[in-house]
């Protein structure tokens, strides 16, 4: 490998007591990297995130490495890790309103992140804080300084999460979910923003989301998830072209497009069949088998990661010419 | 703010109005006439009438009612009638000891309640959360007089650390008077920090579990710091409402709490007056403790805004 890896997962796995919510996943982000991490809720997405940076609700434990920056981050003390969240790796969260303190104004919750890391004065940190609002296209960057988060619309507030994740040059951010707490109107706007910051920054992007177009546009290589496993990776055009899970072909597919909406009545979006079993209902081998129209008696083994530069979890694999429906 | 200010102000106005008007109306509504009442079963009727002359009692009631308001705002609390001393002097006698004994009761429970609390909320399914939840739901259910009770045999009887009771003026010895306010302060901070720390302890919680306390540490705050600097400082919001609404319960501890410890505070007087059928005394000490109250909320308002800048605009 010729880039340095910010950030080597390895055989994670989340659970509570013994519901196991992310079992034994694996995977590395280089320097620079866009990664997204797509699937279902309750796929295991948000707690790979949250078990990253350290931040599972108490009850939740962990078993493997993070390993970033040569420290591997389960091992380290919270004062350790707190010395790195916000300043080596930081976090967009999904909903900008619940996620700013309601009581401290915005500027000083950004400048604090930048007091917490960097030896500044106060008036650097403020200057900075104001360049990274103009940074960010927020409307009178000076009066929103001052500016508590219910004064600021949803757009707004997402950016100045963004503002507050990239204020130290992190080399990692991960997003989770940053846009789907948005209006569709403010959505390119904020990913936009979100790009531009993290391209100029030289960061590596760890991007969690269930939509689809949003990882076309963001990231070059894709994670699919489901309970708690990766189903499948690759390079992004190459697993939106050609999935070679079934599971990721049927969540390509119920993706609306122009072909597979029709406004008149009849309107017929593929869905998976069944619903994502609850944790402790998850069959043993393959996740998916029971939704799966290709499972046997095989799948009760669970599969390995298998190809070349992209890689599926999956007996019975859709071949690489298998047109997805509507793509 | 200023509009939310003036809102406060507004309403702390009001309530004063309207609760003036209900206490000297119910005192009138339930004696007939207030000289009789005073004077009592045997009085001549010719008494009654010179109490009522000398009192003022023979005029309209708005008149009445008029001339004691402005009586009140003026600090004029009305005489009493039977040993001829202004009722703001004997009011201004007991304050000394009422309001160190109130205060003192509140800020202790305060020094108790919060860090007990906060801690209790850190260790929430432990053993020691439970024991600490099972020592408040103890302390609730223990009434002031009875914690009085206990602390007086043990610190006073037993051990003869503290007087069991009684008053030394401030005047006299401060030392003493710390020393015999000493056991009712100690039982009116911790009945009150028993309840005051589950409070706490819920607020601290509900503020943990919000996702900007995530974001806090996501940036770099350690748990602890996410605690002390968030947890702690957003859970006073709630917290403070429930100081306001502890002021009245305060009032009602400090009652009981003089008599068990014979302190001749504001509670004893009233006691006393009521005895004496000062009506008019009894009306005045009356109102300023309800006053009381309605200055805490007024400050608990005031302060909310301040901590909460989302209150300002939408209220």
């Amino acid at each position: 490998m010729t880039t340095q890896t910010v950030l080597d997962v390895r055989g994670l796995v989340v659970r509570r007591d013994d519901l196991k919510a992310v079992r034994n996943v694996d995977f590395q982000i280089r320097a620079g990297q866009r990664v997204g991490l797509v699937g279902e809720s309750g796929a295991g997405k948000s707690l790979t995130a949250l078990a990253v940076m350290g931040l599972l609700q108490p009850g939740w434990t962990t078993e493997g490495q993070v390993l970033h920056d040569n420290v591997d981050l389960t091992t380290i003390s919270d004062r350790e890790f707190s010395n790195r969240r916000g300043r080596t790796v930081s976090m967009v969260f999904q909903d900008p309103l619940s996620a700013l303190n309601p009581t401290k104004r915005v500027g000083a919750q950004v400048s604090w992140v930048i007091r917490r890391h960097t030896k500044v004065t106060r008036d650097e940190a403020r200057a900075r804080v104001l360049d990274l609002f103009k940074q960010m296209h927020l409307p009178r960057p000076e009066q929103l300084l001052r500016a508590y988060p219910h004064e600021l619309s949803g757009g707004q507030r997402q950016r100045v999460m963004i503002a507050m994740a990239i204020a130290c040059y992190p080399q990692l951010i991960i997003a989770d979910e940053p846009t789907t707490a948005l209006d569709v109107t403010v959505q390119k706007q904020v990913l936009r923003l979100l790009d531009g910051a993290v391209k100029d920054r030289g960061s590596a992007l760890l991007m969690i989301t269930h939509d689809l177009p949003v990882i076309a546009a963001m990231c070059d290589y894709v994670m699919v998830m489901y309970g708690g496993r990766l189903v499948e990776q690759g390079p992004v055009g190459e697993v939106f072209r050609s999935p070679r899970h079934p599971y990721t072909k049927g969540l390509l597919e119920s993706q609306p497009t122009l072909d597979n909406i029709e406004l008149e009545g009849t309107t017929r979006l593929p869905s998976i069949r069944g619903s994502v079993p609850p944790l402790h209902a998850m069959p043993t081998g393959c996740p998916f088998r029971t939704r799966c129209d290709r499972a046997t008696a095989q799948c009760e083994i669970v599969p390995e990661l298998e190809g070349d530069t992209s890689q599926a979890a999956c007996w019975h694999p859709l071949d690489a010419h298998s047109p997805v429906v509507g793509a | 703010m200023l509009v939310f200010l003036a809102r406060r102000l507004a309403f702390f106005v009001m309530a004063l109005i309207t609760s003036s008007i209900l206490i000297f109306a119910l005192i009138r509504l339930a004696g007939g006439n207030v000289a009789s009442v005073m004077l009592g079963k045997a009085a001549k009727p010719e008494a009654i009438a010179a109490l009522s002359k000398e009192l003022g009692l023979d005029r309209p009631l708005p008149v009445q009612y008029f001339d004691w308001a402005w009586g009140m705002l003026r600090g004029d609390l009305g005489i009493s009638f039977r040993t001829r001393e202004p009722a703001t002097s004997l009011l201004l006698e007991r304050l000394p000891v009422s309001v160190p004994l109130a205060l003192a009761g509140m800020i202790l429970a305060l020094l108790i309640a919060v860090p007990v609390g906060t801690y209790a909320a850190t260790k929430v399914g432990t053993p020691i959360g439970a024991f600490v939840a099972f020592t408040s739901q103890v302390g609730i259910a223990i009434p002031v007089f009875w914690a009085g009770v206990l602390l007086s045999l043990f610190f006073g009887v037993r051990l003869g650390w503290l007087p069991t009771g009684g008053w030394v003026p401030w005047s006299a010895s401060p030392i003493d008077s710390i020393r015999s306010l000493a056991l009712p302060v100690i039982a009116l901070g911790l009945v009150m920090a028993a309840t005051l720390s589950r409070y706490t302890r819920t607020a601290v919680l509900d503020v943990m579990n919000e996702d900007y306390v995530r974001t806090a540490r996501a940036s770099g705050m350690t748990k602890r710091g996410a605690l002390l600097r968030v947890g702690v400082r957003n859970a006073s919001l709630p917290l403070v409402t429930v100081v306001g609404l502890l002021a009245a319960e305060l009032i009602g501890g400090t009652v009981i709490i003089e008599q068990v410890f014979s302190l001749p505070g504001l509670a004893r007087m009233v006691l006393d007056q009521v005895q004496a059928r000062e009506v008019i005394v009894v009306q005045s000490t009356v109102m300023i403790m309800v006053a009381f109250v309605l200055v805490v909320n007024l400050i608990v308002d005031i302060l909310y805004g301040v901590l909460d800048p989302r209150v300002r605009v939408s209220r």
